[in-house]
């Protein structure tokens, strides 16, 4: 304990915190290079323009409110981190050129470990941040703001490519292609962040394995999050709002198994989540309120658990494109749902089919969608409900509640 | 002429209990859509099927109902120098404004006070229910005109109630399920639009965020509908809906023994 | 006058009016008798443009009135049974017709308004009049614009008996003012008391058409009951 207490006074007795007024990057990287490792760059406001500026040793590099570097449209990414525990902290940075041959970032990481990128203004960059096989690092508060309209000039918010042990947190992302993307990234968590109004995904994993989001608000964005090729992923408490249009959806579950979704709420996406070769997922005390498809099960998911939800005024509780299920439903609310409880224990007595007759229909003939809400359809919809034919008879909730878990 | 004798119509027509009946229900049902079913989407659903139900179902029964209960009105009024159009005319008008006015007003009070009216869905339901009164009571007083025995023309009203309401969207189902290998975007637009309570029902779900469901299919809609040529025809199909039934009405009315 | 010229109609298979050929001099009251499905009612309407003939010709005044509203300028009409929209007052109904007709009625109408007792039920809606008070105000309708032209279906059914004798002498007015007078009814007595003139209608023919005395001269009856009984019973022989 002494001496872990002298080496930090050792530390901080060695480094220098020095002020630095740079009015282009070619004058930051002189300060830079002039610094030691482990001193703090404090960085007065004004605008420092120019790129391609390269952190090459540990070192704290704060800007003062109103400490901008722009990038200018030109150039590649706008600083390069090149050493290990480097901490970029209040620095606002702008205009990234956008390349079609090298991915152009405000800030770039190669190979380090313990990068912490806080409280930036990222605007108008092509990517944001870009962790390229990192480890233990984290992006912390910062806000990403970008404008394009079209997904092949535009980059991602945060892109993690290669790496373990990132936390990425309280960030605002906005108008990226990705908000978050991960691709082979192991013990990724990913808490408190809002995506809204990115061109893909909110939040996109690919082969990413043990990672964790929580608490995240994606909304507007062409779809909220997509989880393809993934284990062990566990998706608690955020919130998938508005993601609405042609073929979109809140959560897409593409080649996943073995992870938990709780506490979610999906509201008025155009299909809440859409599962295709999902399996042993657990979908627990979500929320499904006025989404066109509330949940989109294809035929080839299996053994996944589907209890304790609330499904409200949904157009299609339940999708498949198959005639029989082997995946568990029970306890969940169904807002459609019309039968009674007379032995009062807070369950229907008559078990509930949440697959439509009609989405079957909608299913092999698409064009048939053009009958929603019309009179025979209703009518075919109460049939089959009375005496269900070609609806998969193995959906079904034995214990259907009569109240709503949440209010 | 046409508007004096109007007058006298629609005096008629206003005293009767069913526009007050008809007033107070839409009045009733949208208040009660508004206080009970919570989201825009859903209120507009339940009132949707209340009007492509109900209007065309009312306006079939009540018009040709009310054209065989006019015929001593109509006899007294063949017996005076008045060409039979503008009598045909008035009797239609004057059947179908007041029930236009209760519809509109029943609807757009209750909407208006909980500050939807102006919603694009509101004002198409209110346009699309203006569209199918003035359709089926033109119609119904085909059926009635035409068919002599108040009880066949009463039944002949209901068939083709239940035909355009319920069968046809059934023809529609088989005609997509016969034909599942072809692609069928424009015949099912066809059909919709070739009968005027579906494409009521289209025109208004465009107009609500459900033509995102549609995938696909919805696109090649919403393209269709959404596009000068598609509102052109959907106009078409509701005017020729009214204006040839007037006509063949009329026509069957001019040249009619009384 | 009234002219019609080898008028032919057919209810679907039903032959109603067979070659009816009949002239309905001004001045006159003629009255149209026949059993039940003689074609009365049918020709009536079809000088009211009711009904369409198939083939002929309709005069009134020298105007045609086949298809053509304007014959109606100065014909009145009364119906076999008076019934009218029922949501209006009787007072609409006559300001409706005065509309439609667009002539100055005032004097005429306040004075018929009178005649008839009508005054008291002016302000109540039709359908809470009894039959004999619709049928005077079919009556206001029929004579309050002085037509030149009068077509009454048994007009004096349900009326009360100074009701009745009223609407005679009315009847008679008209006449003697210049017009033509078309009645059909079945009580014998009242033709005879009103008509100048008789047209016998049987299955559609014209079996008779002249003026009374020339009618009891021809069968040798003494009597109008007696004359028309015996042209019924002929006509059935021929027929037979």
């Amino acid at each position: 304990m002494v001496i872990l207490l002298l080496l930090v006074l050792a530390t901080s007795a060695s480094a220098h915190t020095t002020l630095v007024r740079p009015r282009t990057v070619a004058d930051l990287q002189r300060s830079i290079d002039r610094a030691q490792p482990f001193d703090t760059l404090v960085i007065a406001p004004g605008v420092i323009t120019g790129s391609d500026l390269t952190i090459g040793k540990p070192l704290t590099i704060i800007g003062r409110k109103g400490a901008v570097v722009d990038a200018a449209m030109k150039g590649t990414s706008a600083i390069f981190v090149d050493a290990d525990n480097v901490t970029i902290d209040g620095l606002a940075i702008r205009n990234v050129a956008v390349s079609f041959s090298t991915d152009n970032a405000a800030i770039k990481v190669r190979k380090r470990r313990h990068a912490l990128i806080r409280n930036c203004r990222i605007d108008n960059a092509v990517f944001g941040v870009y962790l390229s096989d990192c480890k233990q690092s984290q992006v912390v508060g910062n806000r990403f703001t970008a404008y394009y309209s079209e997904q092949s000039k535009a980059g991602n918010g945060v892109h993690c490519w290669t790496g373990r042990d990132i936390l990425i947190k309280d960030n605002v992302i906005d108008g990226h292609r990705d908000g978050v993307y991960l691709e082979f990234m192991h013990r990724v968590t990913v808490t408190n962040n809002i995506c809204i109004r990115n061109l893909r995904y909110g939040l996109h994993f690919m082969f990413s394995d043990s990672c964790s989001y929580r608490r995240n608000r994606f909304e507007h964005n062409g779809a909220g999050v997509a989880v393809m090729y993934s284990s062990w992923v566990e998706m608690t408490e955020n919130i998938f709002e508005d993601n609405w249009g042609v073929s979109t959806y809140g959560l897409l579950l593409k080649d996943i198994r073995d992870s938990h979704i709780r506490g979610n709420t999906f509201h008025r996406n155009s299909i809440g989540v859409y599962a295709e070769a999902a399996s042993r997922i657990l979908f627990d005390r979500n929320s499904f309120t006025g989404n066109g498809y509330a949940l989109r099960m294809l035929a080839n998911c299996d053994d996944n658990t589907v209890r304790n939800n609330d499904f409200v005024a949904n157009s299609f509780d339940v999708t498949t494109n198959s005639k029989d299920s082997r995946n568990h439903f029970d306890r969940n609310y169904w807002s459609p749902y019309e039968g009674y409880d007379l032995d009062r224990d807070g369950y229907g007595d008559v078990p509930y089919h949440p697959v439509r007759l009609y989405s079957l229909l909608v299913e092999q003939l698409p064009s048939s969608v053009i009958l929603m809400h019309s009179a025979f359809v209703n009518l075919l919809d109460v049939t089959e409900r009375v005496v269900p034919t070609m609806t998969p008879e193995t959906l079904i909730d034995h214990h259907p509640r009569m109240k709503p878990l949440s209010p | 002429m046409m508007t004096r004798l109007l007058g006298f119509v629609l005096r008629d027509i206003a005293r009767g209990r069913w526009v007050i009946l008809y007033f107070g229900f839409f009045l009733v049902a949208t208040e009660g859509l508004l206080y009970f079913t919570a989201g825009e989407a859903k209120t507009v659903v339940g009132l949707m099927n209340i009007v492509l139900m109900l209007i065309p179902l009312a306006a079939l029964m009540f018009g040709t109902l009310h054209l065989h209960h006019s015929r001593d009105f109509i006899e007294l009024m063949l017996s005076q120098p008045v060409k039979r159009f503008t009598i045909y005319s008035a009797l239609y008008f004057g059947v179908v404004l007041p029930f236009l006015g209760a519809f509109v007003l029943g609807t757009a009070i209750p909407t208006a006070i909980h500050g939807m009216l102006t919603s694009p869905s509101v004002l198409s339901l209110l346009a699309t229910g203006v569209a199918l009164t003035l359709v089926f009571f033109a119609i119904a007083f085909v059926v009635a005109v035409k068919i002599n025995d108040k009880a066949a023309s009463m039944g002949m009203a209901f068939i083709i109630w239940l035909a355009s309401a319920v069968l046809y969207d059934g023809l529609v189902l088989a005609v997509t399920v016969w034909y599942a290998d072809y692609p069928l975007e424009t015949a099912t637009i066809a059909m919709v639009a070739a009968n005027p309570i579906d494409l009521a029902r289209i025109i208004v779900m465009l107009t609500f965020d459900y033509v995102a469901l549609m995938g696909y299919t919805g696109a090649v809609f919403q393209n269709f509908f959404g596009e000068a040529l598609g509102i052109t025809v959907s106009a078409l199909s509701l005017g020729l809906w009214t204006v040839i039934p007037f006509w063949i009405g009329a026509r069957a009315f001019a040249k009619k023994d009384w | 006058m009234i002219t019609l010229h080898h008028l032919h109609k057919h209810f679907d298979s039903h032959h109603v009016l067979k070659d009816v050929s009949l002239d309905f001099p001004s001045g006159t009251v003629t009255a149209v008798i026949g059993p039940n499905g003689s074609g009365k009612t049918t020709m009536m309407k079809s000088i009211l443009g009711l009904v369409t003939p198939d083939q002929g010709q309709i005069t009134v005044h020298g105007v045609s009135a086949i298809n053509n509203a304007a014959s109606r300028e100065r014909m009145g009409y009364m119906a076999q049974i008076a019934r009218y929209p029922e949501n209006l007052t009787a007072q609409e109904v006559i300001d409706m017709v005065k509309g439609l007709r667009q002539l100055e009625t005032n004097g005429a109408m306040a004075a018929l308004v009178d005649r008839f007792d009508l005054g008291p039920h002016l302000n109540k809606p039709m359908r809470t009049l009894s039959g004999g008070t619709r049928q005077k105000v079919g009556a206001v309708i029929a004579m309050m614009y002085s037509p030149t032209a009068l077509l009454l279906d048994e007009p004096t059914a349900g009326l009360d008996p100074i009701a009745s004798e009223r609407l005679k002498t009315e009847i008679a007015r008209h006449r003697d003012g210049g017009a033509t007078v078309l009645i059909t009814s079945h009580i014998l007595s009242e033709i005879q008391e009103l008509a100048d003139r008789v047209a016998y209608l049987h299955e559609g023919r014209v079996l008779y058409s002249g003026d009374v005395p020339s009618l009891l001269a021809r069968t040798g009856a003494d009597s109008l009951q007696r004359a028309i009984a015996h042209m019924m019973t002929s006509a059935n022989e021929v027929q037979a």
